[in-house]
């Protein structure tokens, strides 16, 4: 090994971690430092914004730049710090409650700009920090501290709502699934405009338990489906079943019997039209799979670039600026 | 009335000053009269002030009260301070603006009227049961009526403008006249429109027409007897130029970046009275600006925030609804010691408000305004053109003392003119900025022993690499601390950060009598009208003494020993009394209040009321 080269120790700020034990947010953490090792970040030019929750905690722990800022507007602040220095690779670290609730306005607004940000939000189906309080992806009915008889909001599905304001990259993983985890985020960190990456993860405290239909050993597989491009989505044991396109509705069918491979539908998460992974982002998880990997995958203007393309362009028009002839324009006249 | 050319012999009356006011429908283009008149007599040599009043709605209904709008200047051949009170003319192009503006006009004043407004259904428009033209309201006072419809569309004839395009030239026409009787050139608006309908060429052509046209009118009926002659005021020998508050702001914002060599950073979200910063900076790109309209005002502070952490000059700007939101945010700003500038454009409230007028009310926002114990530096501007020295020093206090500073200025010295005296660039001393990037020893929250400054460290600087954020921090390493007793050094050491700011500006000084038995202490934007009524007192022979401040967060160091010196202060503020907490928080003081919260400035004859009172 050289002596430059990073290891994933080096990532490691010398704070302890304060996450519940078992908390699915130390298995997010280790793959981040794993993958940041990997593609031997510069830590210098790496800057991690949350904003507040259990998993806005997250910038404490990297030793890199980090900015642990206000309930919901690390999106705005990262905004700032990509727009002043496009150089530096600005990484978001927000919960369900914090990227959904408080902070939705700045969410859908840096994915609607296409800002160089690269957004993982952790969704545990319940606000941690606070305590055990439902949140706007708990589901209908859930039973929450603040919800005793059960939850009556329709929750949000964040990879739809990333999709709807026009993000460029989404996609899903799980804390748990450390191979599919590393590989997204390893996918994530090339992106150039806004990537978002919804990280289903386990809350042992206040919700455990609410991913189980997806990591169960026993019975995810027929509740997985993965999105990988250029291949068919199939699954169940021995990718039994298949998903395939009736009209605008996506429907899953039994391969051989209810139907031929060839009528699976071959994911390409780079079509013009979202429409797909949008009919995909909702599925109705109590019946068909929960897809797992990148919905969207698409080039966009990026915006710190088109911001600093207008600069350059200004100055190269009319020059840097001078400040003497700025205060001197207008009617002037001289008093002698 | 003669339509040939008079031979009546005009008279020519030299006067110190002249307050005019013109006012007409929002779709008249009164502000822009008003502003085309400022500049021509900013370029004859007079001092000036103005004072643009428009409504809040964009179109509010054609003819109606709400719907005036009102432009007063007033130039002088002495060294002004205010728009004035009372006007000696006005020019009203409907029913509706004579009946708004008649009741401040001066008594004798000159009433130049578009009668070409005055038929039944204008009259009702205007809640008029009787045609004031024709009844005593005028009374007293000096009438010209001229039908503006009827003489632009002959001045016009023949361009080939539909009527409602013709009829939009009849402000120029009134301003024309108004360039008559005031002697003053019509070529700088000539050349004006030139550029303004550069893409129109018959707009030229028929809004010089109408100018012209105007200005002649007056030259051939012999209408007016006299004319006035308002002489070059003595200013300071040096280049002027016409400035707005709120451009002076975006060019003390550029300065400012100039003079730390930073990029400047500008998040923000539109609000009136505060947009048109946006609006300068954003033509400014090639100053190396950054301009983000964020999707709200918490976005704006936050993305501010951000730039200022990735060591830009990062400013938001907006009004007193904005500041409310970015409370939370200013907070983070205190906690993480990073340098933003806010810029609070004053306007009427609570809530909504009077969103188009001026107060003084966000100054306890200011100071006061956020969760537990978070101390900022606050300035407030005192006139339009100090906007830009106001600008810098707050850009300079910020970047120099790691904190974020709020400067107040208002929607009345946003948007009104006067003549400002360039400073010399080489003579602006420089902001001292310096960026940390020795790893050894480093410590996100060491300190300078002087101003307590925190370092500032760009992300991208290697072996810096920290985490910041809002949680108490520990002293020194900055790391996330709940220890009680650090909690209390951290929060007394912002708190000492902040005071010793003072250190670092100039005392107060007293102009007017230096003790006895009153001082008046004014702030921010009352500046004109308080300094109108202190040359009235001194010409007088009133005692009186009088303190302005820029520095209202933390206070001038000597401000409790100036007050000391009288028996009393007199605190005039566009408020229900907010220094006035302050201060009485701070000093033993007798204070007496002086308030006013009409959405406007104080009338110089106010001040001088209240102070007269005071002194028996
Ligand atoms: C302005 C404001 N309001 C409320 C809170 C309280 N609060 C802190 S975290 C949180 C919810 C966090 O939930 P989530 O974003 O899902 O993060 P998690 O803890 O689940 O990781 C709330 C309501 C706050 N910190 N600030
Ligand atoms: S409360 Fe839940 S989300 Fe928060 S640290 Fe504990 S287990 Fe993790
Ligand atoms: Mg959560």
């Amino acid at each position: 090994m050289n002596a430059t080269t990073l290891t994933k120790k080096d990532y490691k700020s010398d704070q302890d971690v304060r996450w519940c034990p078992g908390c699915g947010d130390y298995a997010i953490l280790n793959a981040v430092q794993g993958v940041f090792a990997e593609l031997q970040m510069d830590r210098a030019k790496t800057v991690i914004v949350s904003g507040i929750g259990c998993s806005s905690r997250f910038p404490y722990y990297m030793n890199t730049y980090g900015f642990h800022t206000i309930h919901g507007r690390a999106p705005a602040v990262a905004t700032g710090i990509k727009l002043a220095n496009p150089e530096l690779d600005v990484w978001v670290v927000t919960g369900d409650g914090d990227a959904l609730s408080i902070g939705g306005n700045h969410f859908i607004h840096a994915l609607r700009r296409n800002v160089g940000l690269k957004v993982l939000l952790f969704n545990n189906r319940i606000y941690g920090l606070t305590k055990g309080q439902y949140s706007p992806t708990s589901l209908v009915g859930a039973v929450t501290k603040s919800s005793p008889n059960g939850a009556m909001d329709n929750p949000f599905t964040p990879v739809s709502v990333a999709l709807g304001a026009g993000a460029a990259f989404v996609a899903r993983t799980v804390d748990v699934f450390g191979k599919h985890l590393q590989e997204t985020l390893r996918e994530t960190a090339a992106v150039k405009g806004s990537a978002f990456v919804e990280i289903l993860q386990n809350c042992n405290i206040f919700n455990d338990g609410a991913w189980m239909h997806v990591t169960d050993k026993d019975i995810k597989d027929d509740h997985v489906v993965e999105l990988r491009a250029g291949q068919p989505l199939r699954f169940g044991k021995e990718l039994s079943h298949g998903l395939r396109l009736r009209g605008f509705e996506v429907e899953k069918f039994q391969v051989g019997t209810e139907g031929g491979a060839e009528d699976c539908i071959n994911w390409n998460p780079s079509t013009p039209n979202p429409g797909l992974a949008f009919a995909m982002a909702q599925l109705n998880e109590r019946e068909m799979p929960v897809p797992l990997g990148v919905f969207r995958n698409v080039e966009r203007a990026n915006y710190e670039q088109s911001v600093h393309a207008q600069i350059a362009e200004a100055r190269a028009k009319l020059g840097n600026g001078d400040l003497k002839k700025l205060l001197h324009s207008g009617d002037t006249w001289t008093v002698s | 009335m003669s339509t040939g050319q008079s031979d009546a012999k005009v008279k020519v009356e030299v006067v110190e000053e002249i307050v005019i006011r013109f006012a007409g429908d929002s779709g008249d283009g009164m502000q822009l009269t008003g502003t085309q008149f400022t500049t021509t007599s900013a370029l004859v040599g007079n001092d000036l002030a103005t004072f643009p009043d428009y409504p809040a709605e964009i179109r509010a209904p054609a003819g109606t009260l709400p719907g005036v709008s009102a432009f007063q200047v007033r130039f002088a051949s002495t060294d002004i301070h205010s728009p004035g009170d009372a006007p000696d003319a006005l020019v009203a192009m409907n029913p509706a603006a004579l009946k708004v503006n008649l009741k401040e006009l001066k008594k004798g004043g000159l009433i130049i009227v578009n009668e070409g407004n005055f038929g039944k259904i204008d009259l009702e428009k205007a809640t008029y049961t009787y045609n004031p033209l024709e009844s005593s309201d005028l009374d007293g006072f000096q009438v010209v009526r001229v039908d503006l419809n009827k003489l632009t569309r002959e001045a016009l004839a023949g361009l080939g403008l539909d009527t409602k395009s013709t009829l939009r030239c009849k402000n120029f026409f009134a301003l024309g006249m108004t360039y008559w009787v005031y002697s003053r050139p019509i070529e700088p608006t000539l050349k004006w429109m030139e550029g303004q309908f550069k893409k129109r060429p018959e707009l030229v052509e028929a809004n010089q027409r109408a100018l012209k046209a105007g200005y002649n009118w007056c030259d051939i009926t012999g209408v007016f007897q006299t004319r006035f002659e308002v002489p070059p005021a003595k200013l300071t020998p040096g280049k002027y130029r016409n400035i707005m508050g709120n451009q002076a702001t975006a060019i003390g914002l550029i300065a400012a970046s100039r003079l730390a060599n930073l990029q400047l950073f500008l998040g923000s979200y539109p609000i009136t009275p505060a947009s048109d910063v946006l609006h300068d900076l954003s033509k400014m790109k090639q100053y190396g600006v950054v301009t983000f309209q964020a999707e709200d005002e918490i976005a704006a502070v936050c993305s501010a925030l951000g730039a200022a952490y990735a060591g830009n000059l990062a400013v938001t700007t907006t009004s007193g609804p904005g500041l409310a939101l970015k409370g939370e945010a200013l907070g983070l700003a205190v906690m993480t010691e990073l340098p933003i500038v806010v810029i609070d454009v004053q306007r009427g409230g609570p809530s909504t408000g009077l969103p188009t007028k001026t107060e003084q009310a966000d100054l306890l926002q200011a100071v006061y305004g956020r969760n537990s114990e978070a101390p900022l530096c606050v300035l407030a501007a005192s006139s339009p053109s100090d906007c830009f020295a106001a600008t810098v020093e707050a850009c300079r206090i910020a970047l120099e003392h790691m904190t974020p500073v709020i400067l107040l200025t208002d929607g009345y010295i946003a948007n009104g003119a006067e003549p400002w005296l360039l400073p010399e660039i080489e003579a602006l001393k420089p902001i001292k900025t310096s960026f940390r990037t020795n790893p050894e020893g480093y410590l996100p929250y060491s300190r300078d022993p002087v101003t307590l400054a925190r370092p500032w460290v760009k992300p991208g600087t290697p072996g810096l690499e920290h985490r910041i954020g809002g949680i108490e921090k520990a002293d020194g390493t900055g790391n996330v601390s709940y220890d009680p007793a650090n909690h209390e050094f951290m929060c007394r050491t912002r708190a000492e950060k902040v005071a010793r700011i003072a250190n670092h500006f100039p005392e107060a000084t007293v102009k007017g009598a230096q003790s006895g038995k009153l001082l008046v202490l004014s702030w921010g934007g009352t500046y004109g009208s308080v300094a109108a009524a202190l040359e009235h007192c001194e010409k007088q022979k009133h005692s009186v003494g009088w303190v302005h401040l820029r520095h209202l967060n933390p206070f001038p160091r000597n401000l409790g020993e100036l007050i000391k010196r009288f028996d009393k202060v007199l605190v005039p503020e566009l408020n229900l009394g907010q220094l006035i907490r302050m201060i009485r928080d701070q000093f033993v003081v007798h204070a007496i209040p002086f308030n006013k919260i009409q959405g406007r400035p104080f009338m110089t004859s106010e001040v001088i009321g209240a102070i007269e009172k005071e002194l028996g």
